[in-house]
Parts: C-alpha cells; structure tokens; sequence
C-alpha cells in the first residue's frame, strides 16, 4: 500500500487545469498566412500540399483537408506560411475552416443552444473508427486520461450505441465499414449528432482518390461539429466541444 | 566488414523470374534450408500476367529475393501445408492476384478489397461441430475506442475452442493510392498507413527513396531518425501498458503509464511539431534536428520518466492481482511462434530473438547496438513484462545518444521533388517498428516511377498468433490477450 502510495505522490497534479489556455510547447496547430503578396506564378505550397488543401488568389488554407504536416511552410519563397501552436480550430460549420491572411482561424464556435439545454450536464459519446489510422483513436483515448480528463465536465466514452448522443467518427469511412457505421448510427436514440474528427473524417482528404471510401453517410449528415488536424490534438476536441455546449472550462 | 543494412538494392534485371511452380519449389527449398519468409506477394503485369516475389531473411541476417512468373488465374502447390508461415502470404497473393495456392487449408480473402468491397459474407468462418458448441461473434465495432475488426469465437462453454479473426474493415486501399502520387510525395500518406508507427514507416520509406535515389543520408540524420522511433516506441508500448492494466482494473497502472506516454509523446512534440513525430522524417534527411536545447530538454524528460516508470512497474509487477491475471494466460508457445513467422515483440516474448535492428543494424545500430531482451513464457504476462524491458532499453540508448557530442546537421539534405530513381530496381526496405518489422518493397519501372508499393506490418503475420492463443483459454481471457499482441488493424487492412 506504501507504494502505491507513494506512486500517487510522485505523479502530483497532472490535468490541465484550463483545457482553453493550455499552453502545447512546440505543437504545429493553426497555420499563420502573412498578408504579403505571393511570388509572381509561384505555386510552391501548392504542388508540395500532399492533401490539396491550399489554394491560390488569395491563399487559403483548407483545415478541413490539412494534416499540418507543415511541407508548405519551408518552400513559400516568401515566407508567407508558419504554424502557431494554436490549437483552437474547431469549427461547427464546414466552410468555416477555410482560413486566409485576413481570417487566420475560424470562426469561434457559437454556443447551440439546444444542445447545450440537453447536453450541457451529460454528454456521452460512442467512438467509431472507420478506416482510422489509430492517430485519432490514440487522442480520442486520450480525452479520458488524467491530462485532460473529459470526464471532469460530464463527458464520457460509452461503449452502447444506445447509451451515446454523439457519434465520434475517425477515418475516411472505407467501404468495408460503411454498412457497420449505419448500424450504429440507426442504433443511437435521437437526439443525436456526429463529429468528425481528423481531416480523413472531415474531408477525407488524406485518402482522396481511393476506389475503397465510400463517404455517403456524411452526404446525408452533415457532423454537427468538426474537429482539425492528423490527428486532432486532444485539445483542440475538448475546446471544441466545450465551446458548443457553452460550458465553463 | 560493413554492417548489412536494413534495405536491398537490386536491379530487376538481375532477378530472372521463374515459371510458377519453379517459384514456389524454390521458396519451398529456401524455407527447407531455414530461410525466413518476409513477405510473398504479387502484382499484376500487362493484361493477364502476374509477377510474384518472395522476400527472405538468411541466418546470418542477409536478404535475397525470389521472383516468379505466371499467368493469371495460374495454380501452384501451396507452401502453407509444409510452411504454414506463408499462411498470410498466399491468402494475400489469391486475393490480390487470383493465383491459386492448390492445397491451402484456409483460403479466404484477408482484406476483402477490390470487387470483394462489402461482401464480407461470402465466405463462412471455421466451424467446430458439437451439441453444446456454440458461437460468439464480436465486432467490427468493439466497446472501447479502437479500430474495427471481427473476432469469432467457437466456445465449449467457457472455453474457446477456435478464434477466426477476419479483418478488413479498415482497408483503404492504400497500396493502390499510393501509386497516384509521385514517389517523392509520399511522406504524409505513408505516416497514416498505421498512424502509431507514423516513424516506423516513414523511415521505412525515407531509406527505400535514398537507396532508389543513390543518397546516403548524414549520420545526423540517422541520429535524429533514431530518436524520433525509440521514442515512438516507447510512447507506444506505455499505450499497450495502460491498455492492459485498464483491462484488468488496475486502475492507478491505467492513469500512470498514461499520463507517463503523455510525458514522452509531448517531447516529441517539443521535437517535430507531431506527438506522433510526424512531419519529422522526409526523404533525404529530416525536417527537425537536435539542438543543444532540445537534447537538454529529452535528457530531463527522459530522466523523469525513468523513474517514475521504474517505480509504476514495481508496483504493477509485484501485485498478486496482477500476477493471477496474467500469468500462464493467452501462451504460445516458441515453435508455433516460428512455425507461424511471427515477429516483433510477440515473438521475442515466446523466446524467438528475432529484431531487424540487431540482424540489419545499419550503421547506426551497428556503432550503437540496441539491447533487444526476450522473454521465455510466451504468456501475456512475458508480452507485457518484455514491453517493460524493451522500454528501459530504449530509454537506456536514448539516454547515452544524447549525452554523447552531437554535430549540426548538413543543410539542404532533403531530396528535391524531381529527384531521379533508379530505373527498373526492387527495393526491400525494413524497420523495426515498437510491433516489429515493418516491411516496404517498391519497384520502380523504365522511367524510375513506382510500378509497386508493397506494405506489410508485422500485425499480418501476428494476428495467427492471437487467434492461436486462445485456444483453450476462456472466452473472458480475450480482451486482455488481444492487448497483449496490441497489433494494428489498418496495418493488416491497408
């Protein structure tokens, strides 16, 4: 017992107090576009972008199709691209992720009334990973750890499809899963709503050009909120979910 | 002498193919005499011809490579009834090429790819006849956050008699994408394929660009690439730890070894921009060095974690909770091990030594040997026990690479978009990944494009092993057994 104890001690306060002023050293988060004018017929970022997420005449960028790898940055002759460790780039509305030089991050979440009402005391969620790399699986585990600890603000991983009210879905949904995923849906009581977490999710970008997704399901749906990023940063989820439901943090 | 790398060169014209059944006598005659398999695969030449290739590992660590010809459709004799390690292999070169290994005693598609899409129905799982037999299925979807995959359980009462494990559901259809883009381009694409093993991979690939592009990477690099995996591996075996004390209820394991991979995985954060480490590897080099900061900061990190991890495992390894959960559950024993070319963790843990980065260490491991302990049980308790000693070791070589003097790193080594490869060449190149071997085998055409890109995660031979193991055990063992081998799903699925 002495050790365990002594287990407890030595791991001390771990959460992060306030998921929305963490401070993630080093992360490669929301991209940063200078307000300068590009090199004449330079396509640099464009040919080196592996997911077709940047565009020219303004350049934008596409959060819902980045992975951050962060190819772009170092090619740009005139140094207009960088990334900042801001890790607050969910959105609840698609086009909202397009940001420019005069929009540098998305729009901020509006508070859904109605979820909030419902949800905003208890929040449960069903994973399912269809096509997911484990990367979104990895940092959807991690919302439940002692770091950032999800649970503290009603939030919590269910293993029922009929205990959840949101669906959280990772991967660029294949083929093979399509017909599970439905089931899963079909199986959740509404009220009920989908986010997408990861750029395969949102856009299926990283896996664009495959004969094997079938992305039908979101045709249909449209994810109540959207999650950025390969994978997303546990951060940027808890805020962005946080922000819908108009929770304290 | 020089230290055999992890990579093969060879011109294809070097490699006179052979008619089918002379391919697979020679494969045959290679595993007679002790070789082992890597990979057996195929790919489709012109309208109806099919190229095979079979990849081996020689005792003494060095690769050679196997090629056949053969019509589509064509037959062999199966090598799995005599070498059931080419199990996998078979399935995989029927499914993906309709070839017909005659005699194969379980021939289904792994993946259910191309026109096979959704028609996962078609073929009926191994049945085991009884009156009090019956049949437990689970999944795709599973109770916990993870990937989707179907597990079939032939039960006599509590006892599994037989598990099938059909997978599939994940595939992406990676292989064929992979060859839409230009080899170089890759980077991003080959870090998802198994998003734990983003490093893995992603050296996997750097090493077969600069091999193909006859570039030879700084030792800095290889430093930096060194680095980025043993952290990556010890970051995911902490994973696979918090897993398996979750499984059992040990509840101060599960937010212990969590919050400890957080430690880990933010360093690579501190490192690359990625806890994943990616966006660090490229071919050519890597996009981050090691400044002195930096090395600093890893050090403290390092030696922080140590301790913290030596006293979590005390008590984890002392508690009879643990032991009784654990010990002499999910064995396999040494031969089926091998017998089934099982590799990576899963195998040293049955007391098979087998690790690419002592067999192949390439310059780097070679200058600075890595301990690759074994565990003789082959229980879940010796799968979990080696994840324990494979990180102190990591932990151990870190330590000593970034306490010795460090040079900067040569500017502009990255390899540019229109780098040339070498023209008509097979490359095999492998890495020791935190599950095992990972291995990629590109073959260029006359231009120097990508004619094939074949992946094979150490998961693909592996799964055999899980559903081996619970023969015998109860069905309740299952959950915890599975974290054991902690193999990827979207690895097998591609």
């Amino acid at each position: 017992m002495f050790q365990s104890i002594a287990v407890r001690i030595a791991q001390g306060k771990q959460y992060i107090a306030d998921p929305r002023a963490a401070n993630p050293l080093g992360l490669r988060g929301a991209p940063l576009i200078a307000d300068a004018a590009c090199a004449a017929d330079c396509r640099a970022c464009v040919d080196a972008c592996p997911t077709a997420a940047i565009a020219l005449a303004p350049l934008r960028i596409d959060l819902g199709r980045c992975v951050l790898c962060g190819d772009c940055a170092p090619l740009c002759p005139s140094q207009k691209i960088s990334f900042t460790a801001n890790y607050r780039i969910a959105a609840t509305d698609r086009s909202a992720l397009l940001v420019s030089a005069v929009k540098s991050l998305p729009d901020p979440i509006q508070v859904a009334t109605e979820l909030r009402q419902r949800f905003g005391r208890s929040l449960k969620l069903r994973s399912v990973s269809a096509g997911g790399c484990n990367g979104c699986e990895l940092e959807i585990n991690a919302l439940s750890n002692v770091n950032f600890d999800l649970g503290r603000y009603g939030i919590d991983i269910v293993a029922s499809p009929r205990h959840a009210d949101a669906l959280v879905l990772s991967g660029p949904i294949t083929r093979n899963m399509v017909n599970a995923l439905q089931q899963c849906w079909d199986a959740m009581p509404e009220p009920k709503f989908i986010i997408a977490v990861g750029a395969c999710a949102i856009s299926g970008s990283p896996f664009e050009g495959s004969t094997a997704l079938d992305r039908g399901l979101l045709e249909r749906i449209a994810p109540t909120l959207y999650v950025p990023g390969c994978p997303p940063h546990p951060l940027s989820f808890v805020c962005g979910i946080l922000d819908l439901l108009g929770m304290a943090s | 002498m020089k230290p055999l790398e992890p990579w093969l060169l060879i011109p294809t014209c070097e490699l006179t193919p052979l008619a089918l059944p002379d391919w697979a006598a020679q494969c045959a005659l290679a595993l007679q005499q002790g070789a082992r398999l890597l990979t057996l695969f195929g790919r489709a030449e012109g309208a109806d011809g099919v190229v095979t290739t079979a990849v081996f590992q020689h005792g003494e660590g060095h690769l050679s490579v196997l090629r056949g010809h053969a019509q589509r459709g064509a037959c062999y004799p199966a090598l799995t009834p005599r070498f059931p390690a080419a199990q996998m292999g078979e399935r995989e070169l029927w499914e993906q090429t309709g070839l017909m290994p005659q005699g194969h005693p379980w021939l289904k598609p792994v993946r259910y790819e191309g026109a096979r899409q959704q028609r996962m129905n078609d073929h009926e799982f191994f049945k085991v006849r009884g009156q009090e037999v019956h049949e437990v299925g689970v999944g795709p979807i599973h109770a916990s956050v993870t990937e989707p995959g179907h597990f079939r359980f032939m039960c006599l009462g509590e006892e599994v008699q037989h598990l099938e494990i059909q997978l599939g559901y994940q595939h992406r259809g990676v292989e064929a994408l992979l060859l839409q883009r230009p080899a170089l381009a890759l980077s991003s694409t080959i870090e998802s394929v198994v998003g734990d093993s983003s490093v893995a991979y992603a050296w996997a690939y750097c090493a077969a660009m600069e091999a193909l592009g006859a570039h030879t990477p700084s030792p800095q690099t290889e430093q930096v690439r060194g680095v980025a995996l043993e952290l990556e591996r010890v970051a995911m075996h902490l994973a696979s730890l918090t897993g398996l004390a979750t499984d059992i209820a040990f509840l101060q394991g599960g937010a212990t070894y969590g919050r400890l991979r957080t430690a880990i995985i933010n360093a690579s954060m501190r490192a690359c921009g990625s806890r994943f480490g990616r966006g660090w590897l490229r071919p050519g080099g890597v996009r981050f060095g090691l400044g002195e900061a930096l090395r600093a900061d890893l050090l403290d990190t390092l030696g922080a974690f140590a301790k913290d991890f030596a006293q979590m495992n005390q008590l984890m390894l002392a508690a009879r909770s643990v032991r009784a959960r654990f010990q002499g559950v999910g064995v396999l024993s040494r031969a089926d091990a091998q017998a089934l070319g099982l590799v990576g963790l899963v195998a040293r843990a049955s007391g098979v030594a087998l690790d690419t980065r002592a067999s192949l260490p390439g310059t780097l491991y070679a200058a600075h040997p890595i301990a690759s302990p074994t565990e003789p049980g082959g229980d879940c308790w010796a799968r979990m026990t080696l994840r324990m000693s494979e990180i102190d070791a990591s932990v151990q070589w870190l330590t000593q690479w970034l306490q010795s003097p460090w040079q900067e790193l040569p500017a502009n080594e990255l390899l540019a978009s229109g780098h040339a490869l070498q023209a008509n060449a097979l490359c095999v190149s492998l890495r020791e990944g935190f599950r095992g071997e990972v291995v990629h085998v590109l073959e260029t055409g006359a231009a120097g494009q990508l004619l094939h890109y074949k992946l094979q995660d150490p998961s693909l031979p592996n799964w055999f092993g899980l559903g081996l193991c619970m023969r015998h055990t109860e069905i309740s063992d299952f959950p915890i057994c599975n974290k054991s081998f902690d193999l990827s799903y979207c690895g097998s699925d591609l």
